[in-house]
């Protein structure tokens, strides 16, 4: 293959300049925020990137298929009370593990990818910023995640509507779980995220996500089970503190007058109190902006080296 | 039209162990510059304070009238960079890379594509820009950097080291296509090697800086001026040994003062016949005239002046 020299090149139709638009910051952050949301199911990428996402966004949708087909054909009949078979606040702990294993496998594609084949001198070279990349970066995983689990608890919510269940209820119970998973999706992100971007070698960070998400789910749910065996009923409440999905669970049930639910010990917690459920929104908030904060100080690093 | 891209005052950075870059003072003007310097010698340092990427710790410098401490992000906006090191992803394709990349540059979703399209031809990239870039040569790699720091039609390319890894076409099609970005696209380029020998016939000017001070800033022209003797070069034409040896013979013969350096003869001019008589004494000999060209300074030579014979830390190609 050889070069377009002036006199050899038929196909050298001259260099074109171009006047066109030039856009801002704002632009080329979307343009990092959409590239981060398309990856992350695999959009844009090959086969090997589609399997997992696809895989897990199955398994997320799968129960809440079966749940709606059950329930429509349970209470199809008009003399039996419809009810939900699974509460909306409680499908998203049932399935906890796909959001994990989503945030494992999903954050070092969006964050350490660039460390690692030091691609973000490209980036901070351009008009970007590491705020810029750092908050295009976790929007776009952010937005993911939450795609993945909103998607079930939507799927669950119009099924419950079809078999006439108490629409206003019924319609706040969804924003509230909603708003609660949103809650708990930008835990993930952020802790994947921050985890990813100190392991450029993906497959620790996928490795590391997960024992840290994991690990502190089951840390925390197990002193809860003591805390309520054990303490005061509160005492649980208050151990929900050492891992984001606890903290969600928590807070949702703080927020919206649900109750808690332990999937290791089938046990109802208590609702937290004013002071347990201020403190662990606290916390969540503490752990999303601490978090944030943490990659925007790790990015700047690597964009002045 | 004298234009200065870039102008350093006594641009220093210093980290806690070492001075990267010396009180540098220089100014560089349109066209294409070479950034020469051993490894080491502050070339990077320079194009991050140049980026505005790192404060500087003394001193100041302007890169197309901005203000490199202030107006970091202006700067990044008018100007292209390629870097030394590897940093295409190894599974997207160079077409969707570089569209992405030219969106971050802030051009729109379509003048994106039709740009990327443009400057992957102009790189010399064809059906091989839908593949995963994983699989390519360095050659390849290296024009996609290029092409990814040419698709928003900057004012102004830091090209780091871009002819390295290549072998000696590639260097060589790399090198022709930096000389078009100026001559063809009007993109000015600041280039950097610690190869001397290959900026000599891409730049218009030359800076040289070692251990992050300025050795010698000047245009190219008055680098390598001709001089009046010329370089000769005989084969023999059944390949034997020996060919050097009889036209050196042959041309003492002559009113002519050859000097014989391993394989090359070099010959003073005198006067207008000196090519002739060059040319009919080798003919007569019936060996194979190769190479007659005037011999120029090389900037080999001026670089070791400008180390004084402290040795030389710059490889010269």
């Amino acid at each position: 293959m050889s070069l377009s020299t002036d006199n050899s090149a038929i196909h050298n139709i001259g260099y074109r300049r171009y006047d066109g638009p030039r856009l801002g910051r704002r632009h080329a952050a979307k343009a990092i925020y959409g590239q981060t949301l398309r990856g992350a199911f695999g959009i844009g990428r090959g086969i090997g990137g589609k399997l997992f996402p696809w895989l897990l966004a199955s398994a997320a949708l799968f129960p809440a298929l079966v749940i709606v087909i059950v329930q429509a054909s349970v209470f199809s009949d008009p003399d039996v009370d419809p009810e939900a078979l699974v509460g909306l606040n409680h499908y998203t702990t049932f399935i906890v593990a796909v959001p994990m294993l989503f945030v494992a496998s999903q954050a070092p594609q969006a964050f350490s990818r660039d460390l690692r084949f030091h691609t973000l001198p490209l980036y901070f070279s351009r008009q970007v910023n590491h705020h810029d990349y750092t908050n295009a970066r976790l929007l776009g995983l952010w937005t993911a995640v939450s795609i993945l689990l909103l998607a079930p608890l939507t799927m669950l919510y119009l099924g419950g509507l079809a078999i006439s269940l108490p629409v206003g209820e019924w319609s706040a119970g969804f924003v509230g779980s909603a708003v609660s998973v949103l809650l708990l999706t930008a835990m993930l992100t952020v802790i994947g995220a921050l985890i990813a971007s100190i392991t450029p070698r993906r497959g620790l960070g996928v490795v590391a996500v997960i024992s840290v998400l994991l690990g502190s789910y089951t840390v925390a749910q197990f002193l809860q089970a003591m805390g309520h065996a054990f303490g005061n009923e509160q005492t649980s409440a208050w151990m929900g503190v050492f891992s984001p999905v606890s903290i969600y669970d928590g807070v949702q049930s703080f927020l919206f007058q649900g109750a808690p639910f332990n999937f290791e010990s089938f046990m109802i917690a208590p609702t937290p109190t004013p002071a347990a459920g201020i403190f662990l929104i606290l916390v969540a908030l503490g752990i999303v902006f601490g978090c944030r904060q943490l990659l925007i100080l790790r990015y700047r690093k690597v964009a002045a080296s | 039209m004298i234009v200065s891209t870039i102008s350093t005052e006594n641009l220093t950075k210093r980290y806690s162990r070492v001075t990267a870059l010396d009180s540098l003072t220089v100014e560089v003007p349109e066209g294409v510059c070479g950034l020469v310097g051993a490894n080491g010698a502050g070339k990077s340092t320079l194009i991050k304070l140049l980026l505005g990427l790192l404060p500087p710790s003394a001193g100041g410098a302007h890169v197309l009238g901005h203000d490199v401490a202030t107006e970091g992000e202006s700067i990044r906006r008018l100007i292209g960079y390629m870097p030394e090191h590897d940093c295409l992803p190894p599974d997207v394709s160079a077409a969707e890379f570089v569209v992405h990349m030219a969106k971050v540059a802030g051009l729109p979703t379509d003048a994106a594509r039709r740009r990327t399209a443009d400057t992957l031809r102009h790189v010399g990239m064809f059906e091989e820009r839908y593949r995963p870039m994983g699989g390519y040569s360095t050659g390849m790699k290296q024009r996609v950097k290029l092409a990814q720091a040419l698709v928003h039609d900057p004012k102004l390319v830091f090209l780091d080291e871009p002819t390295n890894g290549l072998d000696p076409q590639g260097r060589d099609e790399m090198l022709d296509l930096i000389r078009r970005v100026y001559k063809k696209f009007g993109i000015s380029v600041l280039v950097t090697s610690h190869l001397l020998g290959e900026l000599e016939r891409t730049s218009d000017h030359v800076v040289v800086i070692d251990g992050g001070r300025l050795m010698k800033s000047e245009s190219t022209k008055a680098l390598t001026s001709q001089t009046r003797t010329l370089i000769l070069e005989v084969l023999h034409p059944d390949g034997a040994d020996g060919a050097t040896e009889i036209a050196f013979e042959a041309l003492q013969k002559t009113h002519l003062s050859p000097r014989r350096v391993d394989q090359l003869l070099y010959v003073p001019v005198t006067d207008e016949t000196t090519f002739d008589l060059i040319r009919d004494t080798i003919a007569h000999t019936g060996l194979g005239l190769v190479r007659l060209q005037r011999e120029r300074h090389r900037m080999s030579e001026l670089f070791t002046d400008a180390h004084e014979g402290s040795g030389q830390h710059v490889a010269v190609d």
